[in-house]
């Protein structure tokens, strides 16, 4: 119950499927550079498992045996009322969560069925290949929108000529839905955009260190409407092409922009769990739990 | 938050500034005529007294500045009167040959600072990033009021140690630059280079005392700039594979380098009014420093301290006049100073 079983069938043909020109022409960078197990060939789609991850800030415990397989080329939204976890979730997997001091855990955090945190990992690289996307858009507002989409590389290490990076700016803004909006003002100040489109913009941001995964925290909880609809666009697009994982307290959002969904919750004296997990329609549609059906209907969180 | 150019997007793309900054409800039109309505806010007896408390205290702040610029002004016109502008460029002091002015010790003070500067920046800044971004933060809050307690040292006792202490030792060092550098670098040269006594009494010791005194305060103030670099960047920087060191390059130095200029400023400001210090380490001499590792140097602060004891009618108000063009720079760099800081993202808060 607690586990989804991984729906081979749909990633597999989307991996297929995806016509190679959509994808960005050279995948080098960060995957070949981190992945001791050869990730991030042409195409290829990562996998993302966490086994019995339990979770502690000090001695409270916010998670606990959390197993979730994430599949390639998916998005799995995490569904939940708020302090259930979730978030805290989303950080462990690209190791953000230990740089809260006194952030412990268990269990692991397999990608492409290589634990991320085994010792001698540098954090760096795994964030490399798992970006992430914050719920207050976080650009760095001095920079000019050029250098913001390409901070990432000189971040991460990553050398690139000139013609690569003008490249990049374009495939990654497009991915991102800012690029029409911004082409004539690439050399403006990232600040100087309004809120849906700062977060477009880390959006780009995190898609030109071409990571495997994209971890979203609420990524429209700041916006405005309009905003919210581009961004889901974009996820849907990015549908495919990386496997997504996001937080979201919309229930909508997660039913239109997911294929999978987990459902976390806690109580006050328990930590967080995965109540229900599994295919996105069923979990809206025709939940096992009473609690999910509660949840998803709106009686409650 | 500014506006977005709307003259670029495209129609659909047009999304409407996100905090409503402008005028916005306030401008809604009166019942009556369409003219602004004059807003009359109550008042409490309680807040009238707070506001007439406080605004008295604030405005003191205007009034002392404004005495003791008068003070200076009418102490200092009776020796102004002596030499007209040429008290600015006036290298000698004596006044009763009515040859005076600030020509040789005011560079030899902005020397010394000058000096003074070129050690503490580099350490004070290099602490402060250290402290608010690798300290472990049990460290971290000891460091803190380890460098607020070196600002706590009185100046004097700065100024003996640099004296009794620095001075013996650090003769070694100054005759090492002079040969080693000297051939390159001309104004490290001596007179009698083989004597110790060449090298003591310099600029250099003055300004090498000088830095540790403003190092507390540029860190401290880098420090606490430093640390209010937002979190969401920090993460955002970490997020695409940054390392640390990383992160502060892209966000906590752009974020910090209004604060840093201030802070070096008002380090200036700091180095070029210390007295008492640079009066027990210079022998003073006027002319302009041309070779600040050897004996003599000067500045206005100790030249008044100096000479005050001794001076007659005409003398001391020679002195209040060098006073007045001291006071001038010091406000002058500690204003601009501050508009760098208030003008930076330093001092505001960022996204909302």
């Amino acid at each position: 119950m607690t586990e989804i079983e991984e729906h081979g069938g749909v990633a597999t043909a989307s991996a297929a499927d995806a016509p190679t020109e959509q994808l960005p022409p050279v995948r080098p960078g960060p995957g070949s550079a981190a992945g001791p197990d050869g990730a991030g060939a042409v195409g290829r789609l990562s996998s993302l498992e966490t086994r019995d991850l339990s979770a502690w800030f000090g001695d409270h415990k916010v998670l606990e045996r959390v197993s979730l397989t994430m599949a390639p080329g998916e998005v799995t939204a995490l569904i939940g009322p708020s302090g259930c976890g979730k978030s805290t979730y989303l950080r462990i997997l690209n190791r953000m969560h230990e740089m809260v001091k006194s952030a412990q855990l268990a269990g692991q955090v397999l990608l492409d069925g290589a634990d991320i945190y085994s010792p001698g990992r540098r954090p760096a690289d795994v964030r490399a290949r798992v970006g992430m996307v914050f719920q207050r858009p976080n650009p760095f507002p001095a920079m000019s929108i050029y250098d913001n989409v390409v901070s990432g590389l000189k971040l991460a290490g990553i050398r690139a000529g000139k013609a690569r990076r003008d490249e990049l700016v374009e495939t990654s803004l497009t991915q991102a839905g800012l690029w029409i909006e911004v082409r004539n003002r690439l050399r403006a100040p990232g600040g100087a955009l309004s809120g849906g489109q700062q977060q477009r913009l880390c959006i780009a941001r995190s898609l030109a260190v071409e990571p495997d995964v994209l971890l979203m925290d609420e990524p429209c909880s700041a916006l405005d409407p309009t905003s919210t609809r581009r961004v889901e666009e974009t996820i849907a697009d990015l549908r495919g092409r990386l496997t997504i994982v996001i937080v979201t307290h919309n229930m909508q959002q997660a039913a239109r922009v997911s294929q999978s969904c987990a459902f976390f919750l806690a109580t006050h004296d328990t930590p967080g769990r995965i109540v229900e997990a599994g295919p996105t329609r069923q979990l809206f549609e025709d939940p096992q739990d009473e609690r999910t059906s509660d949840y998803v209907n709106g009686r409650f969180g | 938050m500014s506006t977005i150019d709307a003259g670029v997007g495209l129609a659909e793309d047009l999304f409407g500034p996100t905090p409503p900054t402008g005028p916005g409800p306030a401008a809604a039109p009166a019942p009556g005529g369409d003219t602004p309505i004059k807003i009359i806010p109550g008042v409490s007896r309680g807040d009238r007294i707070f506001r007439v408390l406080f605004r008295s205290a604030g405005l003191s702040v205007f009034a002392i500045m404004g005495l003791i610029a008068l003070f200076l002004i009418i102490r200092g016109a009776q020796a102004l009167r002596i030499t007209g502008w040429s008290f600015l460029t006036e290298q000698r002091w004596q006044t009763e040959a009515a040859r005076f002015g600030v020509g040789a010790v005011l560079p030899d003070g902005i020397i010394i600072a000058v000096i003074a500067l070129l050690i503490a920046v580099p350490v004070a800044l290099s602490a402060a990033l250290w402290i608010s971004e690798y300290a472990p933060s049990g460290l971290r809050r000891t460091l803190i009021s380890l460098v607020d307690l070196m600002a706590a040292v009185p100046s004097i006792v700065y100024g003996l140690w640099g004296l009794v202490f620095l001075t013996p030792r650090i003769i070694g060092f100054e005759r090492w630059l002079s040969t080693h550098l000297g051939g390159v670098l001309p104004f490290l040269k001596v007179r009698n280079p083989e004597i110790a006594t060449s090298y003591t009494q310099s600029a250099f010791i003055a300004g090498v005392v000088v830095a540790l005194m403003i190092i507390p305060v540029v860190c401290s103030l880098s420090r606490e700039v430093f640390s209010q670099a937002p979190t969401g960047e920090r993460e955002g920087a970490y997020a695409l594979g940054s390392t640390r060191w990383g992160m502060v390059r892209t966000v906590v130095l752009p974020f910090g380098r209004g604060g840093m200029i201030g802070a070096v400023m008002l380090g200036f400001g700091r180095a070029m009014g210390e007295t008492i210090a640079v009066a027990l380490i210079i022998s003073p001499v006027f002319a302009v420093t041309s070779h600040p590792l050897q004996a003599g140097g000067n500045s206005i602060s100790s030249l008044i301290a100096l000479r005050y004891g001794e001076s007659d009618k005409v003398a001391l108000s020679a002195l209040m006049a060098a006073g007045l063009v001291l006071f001038a720079i010091t406000l002058l760099v500690n204003m601009v100073a501050s508009a760098i800081i208030s003008r930076s993202r330093s001092g505001a808060a960022t996204n909302e």
